[in-house]
């Protein structure tokens, strides 16, 4: 069990700032701009990019969460269904630029089914993928927007995202 | 944890975890009856079957929206309509509802023990939507939901169930979630609508409607039947009324903050006062609100029940 820091907790912040000045240059600043991330890690990120919007333009962006339980795609399979965690988008989607926040892209699976539940709270003008990680094996023709970390991986390892937040510390690792 | 049972039939049966599991799951399902689109697309594909052997409206419209809410197909059996008139039997009519693809079937019987019937002899996954005098689960825990949505707990509350007792579904499955949880449940009614047993289950009768509410969190008021009233439990619906009504005046001896629930339906001036059902302290419709959260959590759990069995 090797595992391999590919990220370290500089590295973690320099990129994240990095994407916020991507999506204030590529949305002409924050207006019509909301946040929404996916549980759990997601979220952590999600909150961290409203932050630094907010620092920057003087504006906080509105924060949603989302837990896309209900809508997987393997819920007809033979797999140990996951507890259903909240989702709180408490604003209008209608005409706003959705950027959409995870930690890993991988299958695209889960990304998809994020897609298909914000599509359900509205409209959006745009929805936008940031994650942090992207390790590749798509299974689904989706693409991140905004990449902190393009890797290559095997299928065998695992890609763990660790976060102040939830870890006690920024880190990202790869566990073969 | 993971919920491992195929059927919801009663709380006797489910434990203080997966009674807890139920509610965490409906507190996030409550979100979906709030957006543009109310519908998720988690039971897609699936068909169940709301087989109802007596008259219901509240309790059938709720556990069809659910399953709606969660994208299941779903089918409605009212015995009006269909050949149980022509002389089927409860077994028949459900096997060939299973025959037509139907993986979980709602049940409401008169006979005290139908779902356990179903549950023994199908392969479909069986949700009890009341069964004689016997219980009423997803009732019993969409009152335990609203409770611990106001209160933030159920543990510790004191909870006086009040009316007919004997023959309410309503109120064993509320006295066994309340104290599974935790809370201390006292029952209050005439002497002739209170079971002998009642307890051996660990709660208290009481026959004064003031001694039984004093300092209590919680009044769940149930509906008197009216046709009860030539059955010689009680002289008349106005003694009883008199006695056992719930009106403002008797309330004030519960703490300040009580909360009055009631099933529904309701006859205003004979369990309840108009000014209580209408009041401050009634969540009677924030009842029927919860009541879809709570039925797509018992659909949600079962069905990841049945997948991974």
């Amino acid at each position: 069990m090797a595992d391999k820091v590919v990220m370290d907790s500089d590295s973690v912040n320099r990129t994240i700032s990095r994407i916020v000045n991507q999506i204030l240059e590529r949305n002409n600043g924050a207006d019509d701009v909301v946040i929404i991330g996916i549980r759990t890690r997601g979220v952590h990120i999600a909150i961290r990019i409203a932050n630094e919007i907010e620092k920057l333009e003087g504006i906080r962006p509105e924060m949603g969460t989302l837990d896309i339980t209900l809508y997987r795609d393997d819920l007809r399979q033979k797999t140990e269904w996951p507890k259903v965690e909240r989702t709180e988008v408490p604003f209008d989607l209608d005409d706003k630029k959705v950027i959409l926040v995870d930690d890993v892209i991988y299958t695209g699976r889960t990304t998809r089914a994020a897609i298909e539940a914000i599509m359900d709270f509205g409209r959006p003008s745009s929805i936008q993928v940031v994650t942090l990680i992207d390790r590749g094996h798509r299974e689904l023709p989706i693409q991140p927007d905004y990449t902190g970390l393009k890797l290559n991986t095997l299928s065998s390892e695992t890609v763990r995202v660790h976060l102040k937040e939830a870890d006690g510390k920024d880190e990202v690792v790869v566990v073969k | 944890m993971a919920f491992e049972r195929k059927h919801i039939l009663g709380l006797e049966e489910l434990n203080a975890e997966e009674i807890t599991l139920v509610l965490d799951t409906a507190e996030s399902m409550r979100e979906v009856s709030d957006r543009d689109v109310k519908k998720v697309p988690a039971l897609r594909g699936v068909t169940v079957c709301n087989l109802f052997f007596e008259p219901s409206t509240r309790t059938r419209s709720s556990f069809e929206i659910a399953e709606k809410r969660l994208s299941a197909d779903v089918l409605n059996f009212t015995t009006i309509h269909s050949s149980v008139v022509k002389g089927e039997t409860l077994l028949d009519t459900a096997r060939n509802l299973e025959a037509m693809g139907a993986s979980m079937i709602v049940i409401r019987h008169p006979m005290s023990g139908a779902p356990w019937l179903l549950a023994k002899e199908l392969n479909s996954s069986i949700i009890n939507a009341g069964d004689g005098w016997h219980e009423h689960p997803s009732q019993g825990l969409l009152d335990l939901f609203t409770i611990r949505r106001l209160k933030g707990r159920i543990e510790g509350l004191k909870v006086a169930i009040v009316g007919d007792i004997l023959h309410s579904r309503v109120a064993r499955s509320d006295i066994w979630g309340f104290t599974k949880l935790g809370a201390e449940v006292r029952v209050v009614g005439p002497p002739t609508l209170i079971p002998k047993y009642i307890e051996d289950i660990n709660v208290k009768p009481y026959y004064n409607l003031e001694d039984a509410i004093r300092g209590v969190d919680v009044v769940i008021m149930l509906r008197i039947q009216k046709e009860r009233q030539d059955s010689e439990f009680f002289p008349s619906l106005r003694e009883y009324s008199r006695f056992y009504g719930l009106t403002r005046e008797k309330l004030k001896v519960a703490a300040k903050d009580v909360t009055v629930m009631h099933p529904g339906p309701i006859n205003r001036g004979v369990e309840l006062s108009s000014d209580i059902a209408d009041g401050a302290e009634a969540v009677i419709l924030e009842q029927v609100s919860n009541g879809i959260a709570v039925r797509m959590a018992m659909f949600y759990l079962v069905a990841s029940a049945r997948r991974t069995s």
